[in-house]
């Protein structure tokens, strides 16, 4: 029978400890050690075959690790079945029994877990109201359109008030402008309920759309776990830094350094200042800059005397609406990629064309260092 | 570059005499099918009806009388081998159902790579003659052929254990004829269940078994259906296995219909005799259809 639903021991709805999952001879999870918080948007955002969907299937109890610990609220659930798990999935493929109506559908559960009649009416009208679909109660699955699916999906899951919702990429069948919505939609209603999300995607925006916190996985592991704004603003490692939005990264060497900055001498000896802290120590790094926080200027342009700076000649324009992009040769050969806003182009009326001489500029601050691999195992929070 | 090219243009009566050739397809298409049921199936109907309300002798010839002598009598006279025709088949559905439901099963969710050659085994059967496979089965369950003497030798039987002739044998025969037409429609029910469904339902707290008896079984049930009425319809009207397997005590109403038809020249009973087990199976068919509707409806 499933557990009933317990005071919470801890503030931590899910822990896994050095969980590691083998799939013939390669790790699919490799050591992954994880806390999530009660009440919390959590993403486990990475490419796919990086371990992500497995981690989830591990928690909801559809594969069983090969080693670790899985704990839910306190209690070890890492041989539990599925079915005695205070835990629910939405299903990438929503999952609907085609054989039963929405309302059967939504009371799946309630019914397994012989919940009084005149409750589970009451609850599923509560939760269809909920996820804006009131009045589908008697319609099959195959009568209502696939953003209806996957709401309905969502009130299967959320009517059981469990400890942590899963959700494994529910909104990838969806069209962009469906999926913008339900992004939304999916935030009110994890507010709304205070359930634990453990949302699994692929697709950065949406994580950083939604997320409180987001893991970054590759290869069974984290790259970097953090709030979307610490991984964006200062991604540790290489793949973060690329897989996280557009990143102008450059290989140097440390060379002395200035106040709080380190000097890094890049190959073709340009110096660029990063914030010291960053550096740790190494003395071949890389360093990178997002495009946005790097301005564009004409030969005889001041450039505040603070800022890094960059020469290069400008190989491509691309108008995108609300910016434009540049790419930018360095005089070393390095492609840099810069957006600027269009505002811009009002103010000094004019664009940069291909060939154009310019110069690179953005603030020391701006920079971050990153690392080609990932952290050693386990070494999350 | 030029935009897309245009669709190509063929000259203004094209489109219509291609449409309407498109809205003629499906008649063009159930033609052929519909010619044969014609020729082979209604026909053939009619004339069996004529003749089951004609009365007379081979010898002298049938006049068409309208009477409905030969119904009287299918209906008083066999009621035996009515009864044994509907235990037997009954059985032997049923049996076909047990062994073939974990069959379709196995192959449809742990067949992996193996499916195709499963599936090819499940047929391999067909390769041979219905017959020779009869008649082997009855070298089988011969007083000493190899399975009752392996069994006496085990002493899980009598010395003086007998199979061949009895309903046993009968039922065997016909289980194991008609097993594939189980296994195949209920494997490619099967086949269709997306597995996260089975997984959802266990998520919503239901156990391996409540999500076989809630989901499972209820997609499987076109399956089900198809497996049940291919096997029992054929085996209602069987009548080799009865004849190689059985004995005159374990007649079925095929094996009258047959010497019927074939020994005694009785045209009109051996018609009525169709006839009415024609009706027999749609009666049944359709209960059970309204049967294993209902309950898919309702879950």
């Amino acid at each position: 029978m499933p557990q009933e639903f317990v005071e919470p021991v801890s503030e931590i709805d899910v822990r896994l400890v050095d969980v590691v999952k083998r799939f013939g001879d390669s790790n699919a999870v490799d050591h992954i050690s994880l806390d999530v918080k009660d009440g919390e948007f959590f993403s486990l955002l990475g490419p796919s075959g990086c371990g992500k969907t497995t981690t989830l299937r591990m928690i909801g109890g559809f594969e069983q690790p090969t080693s670790g610990l899985i704990e839910l609220q306190g209690q070890d659930v890492t041989w539990l079945p599925s079915y005695k798990r205070n835990v629910n999935t939405v299903f990438q493929s929503y999952a609907l029994f085609p054989h039963l109506t929405i309302e059967e559908n939504v009371a799946f559960g309630l019914r397994r877990k012989k919940v009084k009649d005149a409750e589970v009416k009451s609850r599923v009208t509560d939760m269809l109201k909920l996820v804006e679909l009131p009045g589908f109660e008697r319609r099959k699955p195959n009568q209502i359109s696939g953003g209806q699916a996957q709401r309905v999906a969502l009130a299967r899951a959320l009517i059981n008030r469990p400890a942590v919702l899963l959700l494994d990429e529910p909104l990838g069948a969806l069209d962009l402008k469906l999926r913008k919505q339900m992004q939304v939609e999916l935030k009110r209603i994890q507010r709304e309920v205070g359930i634990t999300f453990l949302y699994v995607t692929h697709d950065q925006e949406e994580a950083m759309t939604m997320s409180d916190r987001i893991a970054v996985m590759n290869n069974g592991q984290y790259e970097q776990l953090g709030d979307p704004e610490s991984l964006y603003e200062r991604p540790q490692t290489r793949f973060v830094a690329s897989f996280l939005g557009v990143s102008n990264l450059l290989a140097g060497t440390v060379d002395g350094s200035a106040d709080s900055f380190a000097l890094i001498k890049l190959a073709d000896d340009t110096r660029l200042r990063v914030p010291a802290g960053l550096v740790d120590g190494n003395t071949q790094i890389e360093v990178g800059i997002r495009p946005e926080k790097v301005r564009m200027n004409r030969a005889d342009d001041p450039i505040p005397a603070a800022a890094n700076q960059l020469e290069g000649v400008v190989s491509d324009v691309s108008y995108l609406g609300v910016s434009t992009q540049y790419i930018v040769a360095s005089r070393g050969g390095i492609p840099m990629t810069v957006y600027e806003q269009n505002v811009e182009r009002t103010n000094h009326g004019s664009l940069y064309h291909q060939g154009d001489q310019v110069r690179l500029s953005w603030l020391p601050e701006h920079t971050f260092v990153v690392r080609g691999s990932a952290p050693a195992a386990g070494s999350v929070e | 570059m030029t935009g897309p090219s245009p669709p190509l243009r063929r000259g203004r009566t094209g489109p219509s005499v291609r449409q309407r050739v498109g809205k003629a397809t499906p008649y063009l298409l159930l033609a052929p099918g519909i010619l044969w049921l014609m020729v082979f199936f209604i026909l053939p109907s009619v004339q069996m009806f004529l003749t089951s309300v004609s009365t007379g002798s081979l010898d002298n010839g049938f006049k068409l009388t309208w009477s409905g002598a030969a119904y009287v009598t299918s209906l008083t006279k066999f009621g035996p081998q009515f009864e044994n025709s509907l235990i037997y088949g009954g059985t032997a559905t049923l049996l076909t159902f047990v062994i073939g439901f974990p069959v379709a099963y196995t192959i449809a969710f742990r067949g992996g790579r193996w499916k195709n050659f499963l599936l090819f085994m499940v047929i391999a059967p067909f390769f041979t003659s219905f017959l020779i496979r009869t008649i082997s089965w009855k070298v089988l369950l011969l007083d000493d052929g190899p399975v009752l003497s392996f069994l006496r030798a085990l002493h899980v039987l009598p010395a003086d254990a007998s199979v061949i002739g009895t309903p046993i044998a009968v039922i065997a025969g016909i289980t194991y004829n008609f097993l594939p037409f189980m296994i195949l429609p209920l494997y490619v029910a099967l086949e269709k269940i997306d597995p996260s469904l089975i997984e959802a339902a266990n998520d919503l707290y239901a156990s391996r078994w409540g999500a076989f008896r809630r989901v499972t079984i209820p997609l499987a049930l076109p399956g089900i259906f198809a497996g049940t009425i291919l096997t029992f319809i054929p085996a209602l009207g069987d009548y080799v296995n009865a004849i190689l397997l059985g004995s005159p005590q374990t007649q079925m109403i095929g094996n009258v219909i047959q010497s019927r038809f074939l020994l005694l020249g009785d045209y009109p009973v051996a018609a009525a005799l169709s006839f009415i087990l024609m009706a027999a199976i749609l009666v049944a068919v359709s209960i059970y259809a309204r049967a294993l509707g209902t309950e898919q409806l309702t879950g």
